[in-house]
């Protein structure tokens, strides 16, 4: 029998006044996997993971985290999901700690201190815990990011550009983290990045969105073998720089 | 047999499917929110000192108001404590609604409101914790300024006994009341409509009737301060003050439209909630 996926998205649709950001999407992420989602700056993605997380209601389409509709009825499962953006900040003037006993104890966490020690350390972030969080650096601040997100040891995990601003060292870092982390747990993943890299590394799956539209999907070495080039980038810049049918480019070129 | 898929402790299962919804109101989630304020205040002095230094301020202003009036109207000389009591009531009703509305204003600063609301925490949860700070911030700057008013102007608000904690509490829920109103403009127009939390409750003083009673303004204002809670507080005071009667009925009225006023507030809100939701601004946080 085939397990029931974590995350499944069907028809999804998001409108704002006339701009149509997310057209249509649709995909699954089953337990063990990671998913990607792959697009260029105002591709969708961030769309589609905050009307995931429940943050934005869809126009269209439906979205369903362990079996409960995130529309109608996210409480019951946002208690084993958690997520990391860059675009989201924690209270700058509360220490490491402060932030996230804060939260271990919003997850409910009956051992809120011990899980913070606990994974401090699994961050090596300990020496950090007493200092602001304004006073980290890139790097510090996204493995707290990283911290908060794993607190309530999510059985989903939403990552949003999770090595952004990060050297190629601490960014190698967080990438095998996330494998150990998915090893042992079987979290379901869904990452939307820019870093091909890490696609090619990370992901078992990648959806290629343009124009908030998935516009192809596949393994990340079968589409690189599928669209004849040499690795993932540039199957990224293919598309990117294609035209699609209907689209502003397509029009552009025509003239 | 399976994995309770609700103990929030265990490790995440490949299979995880949701059995039964969390509690919809959990005092544990309400307190955790109160302890980031805590941690704030904690950690900034500044904030601390704000929080006592204005009505401490008001009352050193209006204490020698009233040393001055007790001696020069008959008025005041009936009741020496009238400006105090009515300063310092008014001040609560002020740092209420700004101690509500700061602790959203904190999350919008901070761009924190997308970590929060991706939480177990409820809309509702969240409001009461906002509650819960915006009287522990009010008493942290009341309190020393009601204390200091007895040696140095002769005069104890606490003097009035149970009726001091009714007045305060009609104040708080209407301040709350005003306080989810700004929040839900707030989440609406972002940081930008910041100022209209300070100013919001000054429209609101003359009709509240703080220290002159209700009678002194014009019919049709009279309707307007009759239609909010705090005219009905004020009147009660100077009852007690200058009769030595605590009014029921003047505190029934106030404890009736403050119910209608926080129902009027927490509907808004929701749609506000509701709406961000639908717009994105539980993302898009600042001006």
């Amino acid at each position: 029998m085939t397990a029931a996926p974590v995350i499944e998205v069907a028809g999804l649709r998001k409108e704002f006044g006339a701009v149509t950001a997310v057209d249509s999407v649709s995909f699954e992420v089953g337990a063990g996997q990671t998913v990607a989602l792959l697009g260029g700056n105002g591709a969708g993605k961030t769309t589609t993971l905050s009307m995931l997380l429940g943050l934005l209601s869809p126009t269209e389409g439906s979205v369903t985290v362990f079996g409960v509709d995130m529309i109608t009825d996210r409480y019951r499962a946002l208690h084993r999901l958690n997520f990391t953006s860059p675009y989201v900040d924690l209270p700058q003037r509360l220490t490491v700690a402060e932030n996230l006993t804060v939260y271990a104890r919003l997850y409910g966490l009956p051992n809120a201190k011990d899980r913070v020690r606990e994974l401090a350390a699994d961050l090596d972030l300990t020496a950090f815990l007493k200092r602001p969080v304004r006073n980290l650096s890139a790097g510090q601040k996204t493995r707290v990011g990283l911290a908060k997100a794993l607190l309530n040891r999510p059985a989903a995990l939403l990552l949003d550009e999770p090595t952004a601003s990060l050297d190629p060292d601490t960014g190698d870092w967080v990438r095998s983290y996330l494998e150990r982390y998915q090893e042992e747990t079987g979290a379901a993943i869904l990452l939307a990045s820019h870093n091909m890299g890490e696609v090619e590394r990370l992901a078992d799956h990648v959806l290629m969105m343009k124009q908030g539209k998935i516009v192809d999907r596949d393994h990340p070495k079968a589409l690189v073998a599928r669209h004849g080039r040499a690795n993932l980038e540039e199957v990224f810049l293919a598309i990117a720089r294609r035209a699609e049918p209907g689209s502003e480019q397509e029009a552009d070129h025509a003239a | 047999m399976p994995p309770d898929i609700n103990a929030p402790t265990m490790t995440a299962g490949p299979t995880a499917q949701v059995a039964q919804a969390p509690p919809a109101f959990d005092i544990r989630r309400v307190g955790a929110m109160a302890l980031r304020h805590l941690y704030i205040l904690r950690g900034s002095w500044p904030r601390v000192l704000e929080l006592i230094y204005w009505p401490t301020i008001q009352l050193v202003i209006w204490g020698f108001v009233s040393v001055f009036f007790r001696e020069h109207s008959t008025w005041v000389a009936q009741a020496a404590g009238v400006l105090i009591a009515a300063v310092l009531l008014w001040d609560t009703f002020f740092r209420g609604q700004i101690g509500f509305s700061m602790g959203f204003m904190e999350e919008m600063w901070s761009r924190n409101l997308a970590s929060l609301f991706v939480t177990p925490l409820r809309p509702a949860e969240f409001i009461a914790a906002m509650v819960t700070i915006s009287l522990c911030r009010t008493l942290l700057g009341a309190i020393p300024a009601a204390i200091l008013a007895i040696p140095m102007f002769d005069v104890s608000i606490f003097a009035m006994g149970f009726p001091l904690f009714l007045f305060f509490m009609n104040l708080m829920f209407m301040s709350w009341a005003i306080g989810l109103l700004v929040i839900s403009l707030l989440l609406r127009a972002g940081l930008g409509a910041e100022n209209f939390a300070w100013f919001v409750i000054f429209l609101l003083a003359p009709v509240a009737c703080i220290y002159y009673p209700v009678e002194t303004l014009p019919e049709f204002l009279q309707w307007v301060a009759w239609s909010m809670p705090m005219a009905y507080v004020f009147e009660g005071m100077r009852g007690v003050l200058f009769d030595g009667v605590f009014r029921t009925d003047l505190f029934l009225a106030a404890c009736g439209l403050n119910v209608v006023y926080f129902a009027i507030g927490a509907t808004v809100f929701g749609f506000a909630f509701k709406t961000a939701r639908r717009e994105g601004q539980l993302l898009q946080v600042g001006e």
